[in-house]
């Protein structure tokens, strides 16, 4: 990982464990804690929707249904089969990459506006499953009572304790996501996102790397699923339709599609934006995001990130990174 | 290494009855022929003539409607092109195609992919046997760069390269594949007389290495100069294949290049054959 | 009970017209743009909510209020070209998705400011009870279904045969710098494009209504399920659109007949999916041209 990563890591670690106490001074601690838990849970899915979509190149309106998956996973296995909550996490994200697999096989032979109505479509189908499935899924009027999650036999109450667990997650998926692009892998889907024929044709198997991106991407929403389940305590498939896939998207774009740090930061700000300042437009948020989105994809399609005059990069900035920056 | 050498009368390449249409167009028609390993192939002929075409097919980018392709005595006719390129074929593309947005090394590492091995979970958790691996991967794309002689641009962006330097970044990927054959499409195109000199002296170089390098070129000097053979390729058909020498001289190809009118009157020198598009 | 077959194929047929004229909207953009517009349910919607508008709020009688929706949703597509998707053009595949996707939430946005979240209906277009054949209903309203996707179907193939417009908008088609070469106006083909495939949506949308009431969230199913009708046709084919949508009205309504209503939904997606995942050329078109095209 280069040294500016991990400076970024470092400032983002110290800033994520201060924020609490940080917001304490100003009252509604717990208020603020909570919508960093939404957020955190939504980095985690939105990670994975970065390397997908932004490195990858490979679009996905389908990430909500995988979401609901590890969600419902969760939330049935606990709840139907008294499952431990930290057993049935990873079943959930396992089960999600196994669907992954078997959609994405022959979904990511097609490009373009081909793969996203194909997410798209199979985004709803999930979503009516969960709507249909009443005996699993409780249907529209959802599934209740699900437990929260306990560490070392000590329930976990309060929004703090979930903060640092969401967060410390998240940290530990961004690490792992940084090691993946600064790799063979990572280099991998950034050439196939740039020169798929090129990529092929220098031994890159492209078929497989792009299911496998697409494996994982899956696996994360499920994770974020998991905590989102055991958090909020309640199901119901309004929160995984194709709005909320729509949402992702949104969040990852408003950062930066190609940075993970974009991702992070646009799905902070957008959660604020979502569960602060929006909710005296009520119903009509759809059109707020209706036109963020369209006006990012307009005029700043690469995100926040790529606005150059934020006066930060200048210290994170390695000497050495600065001349390469120069050298043509 | 030294076990799987060819003899170098043996053909590292066998095309057999190979054939390509597109739609009702046939833009490759029953070409066989073989190459030998160890050697400076170059295939040539007029624009259309389905140079690139066969290379595609070769490379696996494009199925062949009927024949076989036989490279490293495999069948290698409908596999996909990464297969090929484990297998040790790489090529460059006439319009460059590299990964504009990653640096000189990086897209270098790209060409080491088949020759390496982690994965997502070993990449992403950092295993001590994928670092090591991303330590001799950086070595040996800095070493292939210092070999082409874009040791010092390493660090800068691929597409910000002037298109020189881009066609020789491209040898330098392909090579980090490895290859026992590597296909050049038009790797002289755009380049100056002096940068093509370095290039001719580069494939040389790249032979030396005991790989065999097929040439598509439309640059005649270069041609005539580094071949040990050539193939001429005239509406998807072989039309003549042989020496430089034997080439040059040779009636049938003049008359494709030139046309009736010009075959007798300027035969003789063979700088008048590049009908290079802008030269 | 014997009846029934006869009564979903009488759904069947209703419902598949409609997926039929959304199909038919896609491949009209996407011919000359190699753009899949995501808001073409979206103009259904608008069509249906805006003859409701015109006929209770401003008392039209039906064929001005059927012309106006018509023409409204017709200059909202007119105004999505001019507005949004030229200003994009140089834009990357991703972002055009992102960009129709973004304009479909906006229109649907739009219509729950307007109508609220309840469904709307409408009056059919005459009065007078079902028709009985063989003991199954047909309701008039579906004849109107049928009749207008009929009429459009005509027009349309003699606005591209006959016409210098529908001419020039295939030549776009085949190649658009070999058109602008012989001197076709390829920017006003692609604005018109718009407008065509917006008001056949919302043609579609009026004759609906009346059936199947209205809402501000119908836009994208009717939207997936249109672009299921213009794959299995083969994108780009009307007539491949039209036979596909219907059997896909047809498979629809034997499936919420004869399997589990619930599921209705979701059979033309799935096969949709299918068709995507294995035949992604359509069930009529040959995988050699579909090789051709631009996904």
């Amino acid at each position: 990982m280069p040294v500016t990563d991990r400076r970024i890591l470092l400032v983002l670690a110290l800033v994520l464990a201060a924020f609490p106490w940080g917001v304490r001074a100003v009252g509604a601690v717990s208020h603020y804690l909570d919508v960093m838990v939404f957020a955190g849970i939504f980095c985690i899915v939105n990670l994975g929707l970065s390397l997908l979509m932004g490195f990858a190149g490979q679009i996905s309106l389908a990430q909500a249904a995988f979401f609901g998956i590890g969600a419902y996973s969760s939330g049935i296995l606990t709840v139907q089969f008294a499952w431990n909550p930290w057993a049935a996490m990873p079943m959930g994200m396992v089960l999600a990459g196994l669907v992954a697999w078997l959609v994405g096989v022959p979904a990511l032979r097609l490009k373009g506006h081909y793969l996203a109505m194909a997410t798209l479509g199979f985004g709803v189908i999930v979503h009516i499953v969960f709507n249909e499935e009443v005996r699993w899924t409780g249907g529209p009027s959802g599934l209740v009572d699900i437990p929260g999650l306990s560490v070392a036999g000590t329930p976990l109450r309060g929004e703090i304790a979930w903060y640092y667990l969401v967060w410390g997650t998240v940290l530990v998926a961004l690490v792992f996501c940084l090691n993946l692009l600064h790799s063979r892998v990572g280099r991998a889907l950034r050439a196939i996102h740039q020169e798929e024929k090129a990529a092929e044709a220098m031994g890159i198997p492209t078929a497989r790397y792009k299911v496998q991106v697409f494996v994982l991407s899956a696996a994360l929403a499920a994770l974020g699923g998991s905590f989102y389940t055991h958090y909020v305590a309640f199901l119901n498939p309004g929160s995984f339709d194709l709005m909320w896939s729509i949402r992702f998207m949104l969040m990852v774009m408003v950062g930066g599609m190609q940075s993970l740090w974009g991702a992070v930061l646009g799905t902070v700000l957008m959660t604020f934006v979502g569960n602060e300042w929006l909710q005296v437009f009520a119903d009509y948020e759809v059109l707020v995001y209706g036109s963020i989105l369209l006006g990012m994809a307009l005029f700043l399609p690469d995100g926040l990130v790529s606005l150059k005059s934020i006066p930060v990069r200048g210290w994170l900035r390695t000497p050495r990174s600065s001349t390469e920056g120069t050298q043509r | 290494m030294t076990a799987i050498t060819p003899q170098a009368a043996e053909p590292i390449l066998e095309l057999d009855g190979l054939g390509v249409q597109f739609g009702g167009v046939v833009a490759l028609r029953d070409i066989t022929y073989q190459v030998p390993g160890g050697i400076i192939q170059s295939i040539i002929g007029p624009n259309g003539a389905g140079k690139t075409t066969l290379f595609n097919c070769i490379s696996g980018l494009l199925a062949p409607g009927t024949g076989s392709i036989r490279f490293r005595r495999q069948r290698i006719a409908g596999w996909a092109p990464h297969r090929i390129a484990a297998l040790g074929l790489s090529r460059t593309f006439q319009q460059v195609a590299l990964f504009a947005h990653m640096s000189v090394l990086e897209n270098v590492m790209v060409g080491r992919h088949p020759r390496s091995r982690s994965g997502f979970l070993a990449t992403g958790l950092r295993l001590p046997g994928m670092r090591r691996e991303e330590r001799e991967l950086r070595e040996r794309a800095r070493s292939i760069l210092d070999f082409v002689g874009l040791g010092d641009l390493a660090a800068a962006a691929a597409g910000t390269l002037p298109l020189g330097q881009q066609k020789i970044l491209e040898i330098a990927r392909a090579l980090a594949t490895e290859p026992r054959l590597l296909l050049l499409d038009e790797p002289a195109g755009g380049l100056n007389t002096r940068e093509t000199e370095q290039l001719g002296e580069l494939i040389q170089r790249i032979r030396g290495r005991d790989t065999t390098v097929i040439l598509v070129e439309h640059d005649m000097n270069l041609v005539m100069d580094i071949s040990d053979r050539i193939l001429v390729l005239y509406f998807g058909h072989p039309l003549a294949s042989g020496t430089p020498s034997a080439i040059k001289d040779n009636p049938e190809v003049i008359q494709a290049y030139l046309g009736d009118d010009w075959a007798e009157s300027s035969a003789a020198s063979y700088t008048s054959l590049d009908n290079h598009p802008g030269r | 009970m014997d009846s029934a077959w006869l009564q979903y194929v009488f759904a069947g047929l209703t419902t598949g017209s409609i997926y039929a004229l959304v199909a038919i909207g896609y491949n009209i953009i996407y011919n000359v743009t190699e753009i899949i517009n995501f808001a073409q349910g979206e103009f259904v919607m608008l069509g249906g909510l805006l003859a409701v508008f015109f006929m209770e709020g401003c008392r039209l009688p039906l064929p001005l209020a059927f012309a106006a929706a018509v023409l409204a949703v017709g200059a909202i597509g007119l105004a999505m070209e001019r507005f949004v998707i030229r200003q994009a053009r140089n834009a990357s595949v991703l972002s055009l998705i992102i960009i129709t996707i973004a304009f479909s939430i906006l229109l649907k946005g739009s219509a729950m400011f307007g109508w609220g979240k309840d469904p709307y209906r409408l009056e059919p277009f005459t009065a007078g009870g079902p028709l009985l054949f063989g003991g199954a209903a047909l309701q008039p309203q579906a004849l109107w279904v049928l009749g207008l996707t009929a009429v459009v179907v005509v027009l349309l193939s003699l606005f591209f045969r006959r016409s210098i417009y529908g001419k020039a908008m295939l030549a776009c088609a085949d190649n658009p710098n070999a058109a602008r070469m012989v001197g076709v106006p390829v920017r006003t083909m692609v604005l018109l494009s718009f407008l065509l495939s917006a008001a056949i949506g919302a043609a579609a949308g009026v004759a609906i209504t009346p059936i199947s009431l209205m809402e501000y969230d119908r836009g994208a199913l009717l939207g997936l399920k249109g672009f299921g009708a213009a794959v299995l046709g083969g994108l780009g084919q009307f007539s491949g659109a039209l036979v596909a949508g219907l059997l896909l009205g047809l498979a629809e309504a034997f499936c919420a007949g004869y399997l589990s209503s619930g599921y209705k939904d979701a059979i033309a997606l799935v096969l949709l999916l299918l068709a995507l995942f294995f035949k992604p050329e359509g069930l009529f078109g040959s995988s050699e041209a579909a090789k051709l095209k631009r996904f």
